[in-house]
């Protein structure tokens, strides 16, 4: 599937800053079930500065801006080609060990709950076992947006028993590392296509490390694995390791966000 | 050289130069205070001399009614007030201590000493330490300080915002100064040319150190248009409004030179000196003592500022 | 329980040829102008500023490290060994660092194991991938010895982030040399001083790839508020670079650059002393004030060289040193010069067993500790202090590893009541770059306290001069 995206931050100061400085993982990863057509990355005023590849397989550039400014906007605009690999992240290169990946992360922890529910999983098959983890994520967390906010966490969303997708994606990384597998976060895209499914453009989904299969990507706010809607785009611990944009500027002015993505199909 | 560092040297020498100011208005205190009478008793005079170091709200909400011997804990060993002798070298030696690297051992062992040295004095026993000599220790170790400047500092970028700190701070006190015989001591014109008038003048003079200089330089009897000329315009007198701004701009010009730049600090600077050169007493007079003291010391003010901006911030690109 | 140490200045009653010169010299002074001495030599500590003050104790904040006049002693013979040993050491410590941010191979040769690497807090997966320039993580290698006996040396750890206390060392130095030059003259020691200009050109000489010309170097301190602010500045000064804080560099177009007095200047090589969680709000804890916004993707990018490489520490951690021996073997198919002491880690169930069992005899220690806190010492316990420390144990076992008490060696040094023989260590400093150098000395810490083993700074020890008799 062709998809384009277009992608635009705002962050906005009511007294002007006076530099700000981002480091973006904002661009789609490269692996045998996605590729990049065009892909343009934009900050208003701004510098571009180092830009290389991770450990982990992500494109990082970081940009720098000049104050006096009273916003700060990122525009993201690109198109991608997309094949349904079931989830597996084929062909991707990385030099991180996946053991790195059994840390826990303050969002991530598993409490007793979140533990029991891992343990209460009777697939005894890696790959079984892991689908049946994100199976068991979706049934103990409905998806109701504005239930949680971004510093929730993965027990914090199970007990409550609501949650947006990164919440799905926190408590399924917290339980498959009880078992011992290896998880991390993915964020990227959706395109949510005609049928009617609502979840938002800009997405995030767990991968679990399957041995002999590598990274698969398990996404149980929509009960299924990334196919051909979804484009990576980084990697992490947890939401804030992976967050597409981290950024600090320096002033006194209270920030303010705006955001807005578009994910369409593009035209053959 | 870094930003930060020069920033750090330029407070060395305005936290040495307002130390020094501080322990010569302890001095000029104690002096107007032996005077017998002078018809409404000493207080006036040491609520003037709070007034004239811009400290008086901070002590009043402190201790209340000006009592000499809280005056001078005041503007001595006061953490609480800013300008104390003691809030300023333990200010500079902080400063020295940051910027360690760009003194010399010299300057920093006389830095250092200063404050080691301080650190007894506040043990000793208050009681037993004269005004007198809280004075004389401040200006012998200012002078150490001073002496190790100038005899072991290389003259490179580091040594011209020492000294850039050391005029402007000097211009500002030296017009302070100034302005509280003028204005705060004697503000009722019909006390001109009284024995007070005069013995004001005379404390005015030594708390600048400048009243043997002052009698070489003009001799005769004491006038307030001698005084005024001696501390305004005269370049002999190293405190004197246009010595400090001149030698200010002389230290702004070799960081033009060194630097191969000039910026707004060196105009701002030079138009300052050239003004002030123009001028006579008779004009400060007509203008009114006051109110060229308020507008010099806004100049200044201002040239600090512009040095922090164009030097000291780190934002200059 | 009697425990008998090696005393390094006495062989039984028979004085050893290498302190011949300084026992006659104790002897010949009279209390008096030992006393003397003591006093100027406090009194120039004080007025050149080396004070240290107590992390999160506070107090006194220009306390001065006691210092001891009468210096330590080794041989030619005694400090090459030690010499090469120490370097082996460093050598292997990189390789194991590149090999850890590589490929692993000592973990897939299962001579390590996987979790106590990748599991390890002081693993930065934000560097895996990534080769330093030169190859080299730990650019400054300080190595903690004691010894037991005239041929037995153990390393107690490894600091390979950024070790401390060389200035003490290059200072007390230059403090006997102004208090007792005749000692000099009459006795042949091996100079330290070139130590700041080798760590300079060790650091140029890792500069970035990118970088034309003479790199520019600076230290990154985290400001003068912290207790070893004065080593900051004193090599800052001694190498001829600038001191910066994090505020003072900027990040911009892919490169580092300093706030200076005429505008930006470029950095080229950042000689750090602030931690890794601090060093870049965007990459660590973002709430740090003391970093520089966006260095790591510089670094990573290849536009500045950090030293110590962030992510160095995992190869000074209390559990991996048990496996520095099997590191030199694995890298460089050699036998380890230097040994290891035996610890036992308490996430072991059969160590934990062992070190519960036998508390009294061990020293206990965090596997992230440093400083000498959060350590047990069993036989200077009580049992109190011992059972309330095996809860914690038990509580948290992967947290503790555990070594006999050694019997440290005793230099005579001087007390209030004369000579007396105290607990010493030593620390050397090994420099990484291009080449490895190593300065014939180190800093020596001795436990002023009698009967102590514990020769931290913070808990009331002292240093003195160590000195390498050249042939």
């Amino acid at each position: 599937m062709k998809l384009s995206v277009s992608h635009h931050t705002t962050y906005r100061y009511d007294s002007p800053i006076r530099v700000a400085v981002q480091s973006l993982r904002i661009t789609p990863s490269v692996f045998d079930g996605q590729s990049i057509l065009d892909w343009e990355i934009a900050v208003e005023g701004g510098q571009k500065g180092a830009g290389f590849r991770d450990g982990a397989g992500d494109w990082i550039e970081s940009w720098s801006l000049r104050g006096p400014a009273d916003h700060v906007t990122v525009t993201v605009n690109g198109t991608v080609e997309t094949t349904d690999l079931s989830g597996l992240l084929r062909g991707h290169r990385e030099a991180v060990n996946p053991g790195v990946y059994l840390r826990d992360t303050p969002a991530t922890r598993a409490d007793a709950a979140l533990s029991a529910l891992a343990r209460a999983v009777e697939a005894t098959e890696p790959l079984a076992r892991a689908h049946a983890l994100s199976a068991a994520v979706a049934d103990a967390i409905a998806y109701r947006p504005g239930a949680t906010e971004a510093h929730t966490t993965a027990a914090e969303a199970l007990a409550l028993g609501e949650g947006v997708c990164q919440d799905h994606a926190h408590a399924l990384i917290g339980a498959a590392r009880v078992l011992g597998l290896p998880a991390r976060y993915a964020s990227g895209y959706l395109f949510a296509s005609e049928d009617g499914s609502p979840h938002e453009a800009a997405h995030a989904w767990a991968e679990i490390r399957i041995e002999g299969l590598g990274w698969v990507g398990f996404d149980p706010a929509n009960r299924c694995c990334p196919d051909d809607r979804y484009v990576r785009v980084g990697s992490g611990y947890d939401a804030h390791d992976a967050a597409p944009i981290r950024g600090i500027a320096r002033g006194l002015g209270v920030e303010r966000l705006e955001v807005t993505v578009a994910v369409q199909q593009a035209q053959q | 050289m870094l930003s930060r560092t020069a920033d750090n040297l330029f407070w060395i020498g305005r936290y040495m130069e307002r130390a020094e100011t501080s322990a010569r208005l302890l001095e000029v205190g104690a002096r107007i205070a032996l005077l017998p009478s002078t018809g409404h008793g000493y207080r006036n005079e040491w609520d003037s001399l709070l007034q004239a170091s811009g400290t008086a709200a901070g002590f009043a909400k402190k201790y209340g009614d000006p009592v000499q011997r809280n005056i001078e804990s005041y503007l001595f060993f006061d953490r609480d007030n800013p300008s104390s002798v003691a809030s300023c070298l333990e200010r500079a030696r902080e400063n020295g201590r940051i910027v360690r690297t760009a003194l010399t051992a010299q300057v920093w062992d006389a830095l250092n000493t200063a404050f080691q040295q301080l650190r007894q004095l506040e043990r000793e026993e208050r009681s037993t330490v004269e005004t007198g000599r809280l004075t004389e220790w401040t200006m012998r170790h200012a002078a150490q300080v001073r002496g190790a400047i100038d005899t072991t500092l290389l003259r490179n970028d580091g040594y011209d915002f020492l000294g850039l700190g050391y005029r402007l701070e000097r211009a500002d006190n030296t017009a302070r100064l100034i302005d509280v015989k003028y204005y705060v001591l004697l503000p009722r014109a019909d006390y001109v040319g009284t024995g007070l008038d005069s013995y004001q003048w005379t404390t005015l003079l030594r708390a600048l150190s400048a009243h043997r200089a002052f009698h070489w330089a003009y001799g005769g009897e004491i006038t307030p248009a001698k005084v005024a000329h001696f501390l305004i315009f005269n370049r002999q007198c190293p405190r004197s409004l246009l010595t400090s701004i001149a030698g200010a701009a002389a230290h702004l010009d070799h960081l033009a030179t060194a630097y191969e730049r000039v910026t707004p600090a060196q105009d701002a600077a030079e138009s300052l000196r050239d003004e002030v050169a123009g001028l006579t007493v008779e004009q400060v007079f007509d203008e009114g003592m006051h109110e060229f003291l308020t507008r010099f010391i806004r100049q200044i003010d201002r040239i600090g500022a512009v040095v922090h901006e164009t030097y000291l911030s780190g934002e200059t690109r | 329980m009697t425990v008998s140490y090696f005393n390094e200045m006495y062989d039984g009653g028979a004085v050893r040829d290498l302190y011949a010169a300084l026992e006659g010299w104790t002897r010949s002074m009279p209390a008096e102008l030992r006393q003397m001495k003591q006093a100027e030599a406090e009194d120039l500590f004080r007025r050149i500023g080396i004070t240290f003050a107590v992390y999160g104790e506070g107090g006194d904040p220009d306390r001065l490290i006691p210092f001891d006049m009468l210096p330590r002693v080794f041989s030619q013979t005694e400090w090459r060994r030690l010499e090469r040993g120490i370097k082996q050491r460093a050598r292997a410590l990189n390789a194991f660092l590149v090999d850890v941010y590589g490929r692993g191979e000592i973990i897939r040769a299962g001579r390590i194991p996987a979790h106590l690497v990748y599991g390890n807090e002081a693993y930065e997966k934000a560097v895996t991938g990534f080769m330093p320039p030169k190859g080299v993580y730990s650019h400054v290698v300080g190595i903690d010895l004691v010894r037991t006996g005239p041929e037995d040396f153990f390393v107690l750890e490894d600091n390979c982030r950024t070790p401390s206390g060389v200035s003490y060392m290059l200072e007390n130095r230059e403090i006997m040399m102004r208090m007792f030059p005749a000692l000099f003259r009459e006795n042949r020691i091996e100079p330290v001083e070139a130590y700041p200009e080798l760590l300079r050109r060790t650091l140029a000489s890792v500069a970035p790839a990118r970088c034309d010309g003479e790199p520019t170097v600076v230290i990154l301190t985290p400001g003068h508020f912290n207790s070893a602010y004065y080593e900051h500045s004193f090599l800052a000064d001694l190498m001829g670079v600038e001191l910066v804080e994090g505020p003072d560099l900027f990040v911009e177009s892919g490169l580092v650059w300093m706030r200076t007095t005429e505008g930006p200047k470029r950095v080229d090589v950042i000689y750090r002393r602030i931690d890794d969680a601090f060093l870049d709000p965007l990459c660590f804890r973002p709430e740090s004030m003391l970093g520089v916004p966006g260095l790591m993707d510089v670094y990573r990018a290849g536009g500045v060289a950090i030293c110590s490489a962030p992510g160095a520490g995992v190869a000074d951690d209390k559990a991996v040193y048990t496996y520095v021996p099997e590191m030199i073997r694995f890298y460089l198919g050699e036998e380890p010069i230097l040994q290891n002491v035996p610890t036992w880690q308490c996430a072991r169930p059969d160590d934990r067993g062992h070190v519960l069992d036998n508390l009294g005899d061990l020293v206990v220690k965090e596997v992230h500790g440093s400083g000498g806190y959060g350590m047990l010492v069993g036989p200077k316990s009580t049992k109190a202090q011992i059972a309330a420390f095996a809860d914690q144990i038990r509580e948290n076992p992967g947290n503790y590893i555990a070594q006999p008490t050694l019997a440290l060696s005793t230099c005579p040094s001087f007390v209030a009541e004369g000579v007396a023989p105290r607990h010493v260590d030593l620390r050397p400093y090994c420099l990484v770059g291009e080449k490895i150098e190593l300065v014939p000395g180190g800093l020596t810490r001795v436990a002023l306290t009698e009967g102590s083993l514990v020769v931290n700074s913070s808990q009331g020890g002292g240093v003195k001069d160590t000195w390498v008799l050249a042939e």
